[in-house]
């Protein structure tokens, strides 16, 4: 396996006292697409946040990032590692051309004239398919459609060549077809840059389509981290099997799986596995001991029950419960 | 003879000055029917939305709903039918006040409707809360105190308060999580076969529609495209 780029250690972020990040530790392999996935309020934003020195005032945080032997991540940011947002629209400076936006970025970095830099903005916004970029590097953030405005995003996370690129539910505003031709565009350009890519997203065929690891989190905590492949296969965590499971195409006639419940609160935990209280399989200790990751078969899983995880993991669900009438 | 569709649709034109955003589309609805309009953002799903009650009134092109053309009738005829076919947005925090609590918003379209008396209004709003999967102590919330998903079950129990035939679910789970989203589609699955009602189900992502919906309606720059 290649290098580490990104290494994060025991990473915990809270806010007034309470924990919203509990003691994660991942690596990012060089050039490597790593999906992060799991709910609303699982701490992926945040996590995506911290990795680019990014963390809302009034957060405590404690533990390691260090990317390439680095923990200056903010001197790094832009430079080393550079952040595709959610929403394009809000990241653009709605009052500067796109291709001043750019060449800014590039300026703030690399030691180049304007000419140069405006010549690197260009050639960005060219790469990432924005027709007659010479020209609409002159135009303005409103003169976009959806669809451009994330591809100008993506042209400046990539302009500096960055080792990696954290990319925040890059298509979550856009539809089907906007969303494939995005995530095929950041395909394309982190190959063409080199660099490894963090996808946080809620989108499982995404992570099908695009990711070479997934890492699953739920209430704050590693879930599980593998291989994508073997992870949307034979998911060893029962949270990850259920994340499957509600999707369409496991449904059972009408029925989707929707677990009863929802995540524990920050600060309102429960003594054992954050996912107990939803768990088909929670006995014992797992309603006492929060389990910790372990290796299985390759991969990290936090789960007491792992072992009895069954094939297919969709299994695990009753589908029938109805809503109350 | 069979019995007359929900909804009849016949040469729906949609324009905004000069674009034209609908042009001539055509489909039925029966009651206990999913359809489902797919297509690209802007190709026309939402005005179709906006424009069967007419909220938007169409250029031309005729929108039966139980055989009567409302695309015919006054604001004031239309009064009446409105409280019938409902609309359920994609922004659940969107389409609720930020500053009425959930049980009031619930509450207004039985007031709107003179419908509201202080006895049992109440109780109905309770149910109808218990009737989307929310415990009706979540009436006393405002919108930012409850997450996504139950959000958008109090929108669908505000549409459900006007004891509609037709609902109107424009984009209704795309901004949800996974797991989420199944239990509001599982509960408007639900709804669905206790109640008979009519969806036009507005919806950009393929497996979603392909598992919902009963038939699909492709549109692609305002026109159906052949199946």
């Amino acid at each position: 396996m290649s290098d580490v780029v990104l290494s994060v250690r025991d990473l915990r972020i809270a806010f007034d006292g309470v924990a919203a990040v509990r003691g994660l530790s991942f690596d990012v392999y060089e050039r490597e697409v790593l999906a992060v996935v799991g709910e609303s309020g699982a701490g992926k934003s945040l996590t995506a946040r911290a990795l680019l020195g990014m963390v809302p005032r009034g957060a405590t945080t404690s533990g390691q990032i260090r990317l390439r032997g680095s923990d200056d991540l903010a001197a790094l940011r832009g430079r080393r590692i550079a952040l595709v947002p959610q929403d394009a629209l809000s990241a653009l400076s709605p009052v500067h051309a796109v291709g001043d936006q750019l060449a800014a970025a590039v300026r703030s970095v690399q030691r180049v004239s304007r000419r140069q830099a405006r010549a690197l903005a260009v050639a960005a916004l060219d790469r990432v398919g924005i027709p007659d970029a010479g020209r609409r590097a002159r135009a303005y953030p409103h003169e976009f459609s959806g669809g451009m405005r994330q591809r100008a995003v993506i042209a400046m996370a990539m302009v500096n060549e960055p080792d990696v690129v954290v990319a925040d539910e890059p298509t979550t505003a856009l539809d089907t077809e906007r969303q494939e031709q995005v995530l095929r565009v950041l395909a394309e350009q982190r190959e063409a840059v080199g660099a490894a890519l963090v996808l946080v997203t809620h989108d499982m065929d995404a992570v099908r389509a695009h990711a070479d690891r997934a890492l699953v989190l739920y209430a704050g905590r590693l879930s599980e981290l593998g291989p994508a492949p073997d992870v949307l296969e034979r998911p060893r965590a029962p949270y990850t099997a259920s994340l499957l499971a509600s999707l369409p195409r496991y449904a059972r006639g009408r029925r989707l799986l929707a677990l009863p419940g929802s995540p524990p609160a920050p600060g309102a935990l429960p003594a054992g596995c954050a996912f107990a209280a939803r768990c088909p399989l929670a006995a014992g200790r797992c309603h006492t001991e929060e389990p910790e990751p372990a290796d299985v078969d390759g991969r990290l899983v936090a789960c007491h029950r792992t072992d009895d995880v069954p094939h297919p993991a969709t299994d695990l669900f009753d589908f029938q419960e109805k809503q109350p009438a | 003879m069979s019995p007359s569709p929900l909804l009849d649709v016949r040469e729906l034109v949609v324009r905004y000055g000069d674009f034209t955003a609908v042009d001539r589309v055509s489909f039925t609805l029966d009651a206990g029917e999913t359809l489902a309009l797919n297509g690209p953002s802007g190709c026309g799903k939402s005005s179709i939305a906006l424009a069967i009650p007419q909220l938007r009134r169409p250029h031309s092109g005729e929108v039966l709903f139980e055989g009567r053309d409302l695309t015919e009738l006054s604001e004031r005829e239309l009064r009446p039918l409105r409280p019938r076919m409902q609309l359920v947005f994609q922004d659940p925090y969107g389409s609720l006040s930020p500053r009425h609590r959930i049980r009031d918003a619930v509450a207004e379209p039985l007031k709107v409707q003179g419908r509201w008396n202080s006895a049992d209004g109440p109780l109905r709003v309770a149910a109808l809360l218990e009737r989307v999967g929310l415990d009706p102590s979540y009436g006393d919330r405002l919108p930012h105190e409850l997450s996504g998903g139950q959000c958008q079950r109090a929108g669908i129990a505000r549409a459900l308060a006007s004891e509609p035939r037709l609902l109107i679910l424009d984009e209704p789970v795309s901004a949800l999580d996974p797991s989420v989203r199944a239990g509001v589609l599982n509960l408007l699955a639900d709804l669905q076969d206790d109640l008979g009602l009519g969806y036009l189900f507005i919806c950009h992502d393929p497996a979603v529609v392909r598992h919902f919906a009963h038939r699909v309606l492709e549109m692609r720059d305002g026109r159906l495209s052949a199946p």
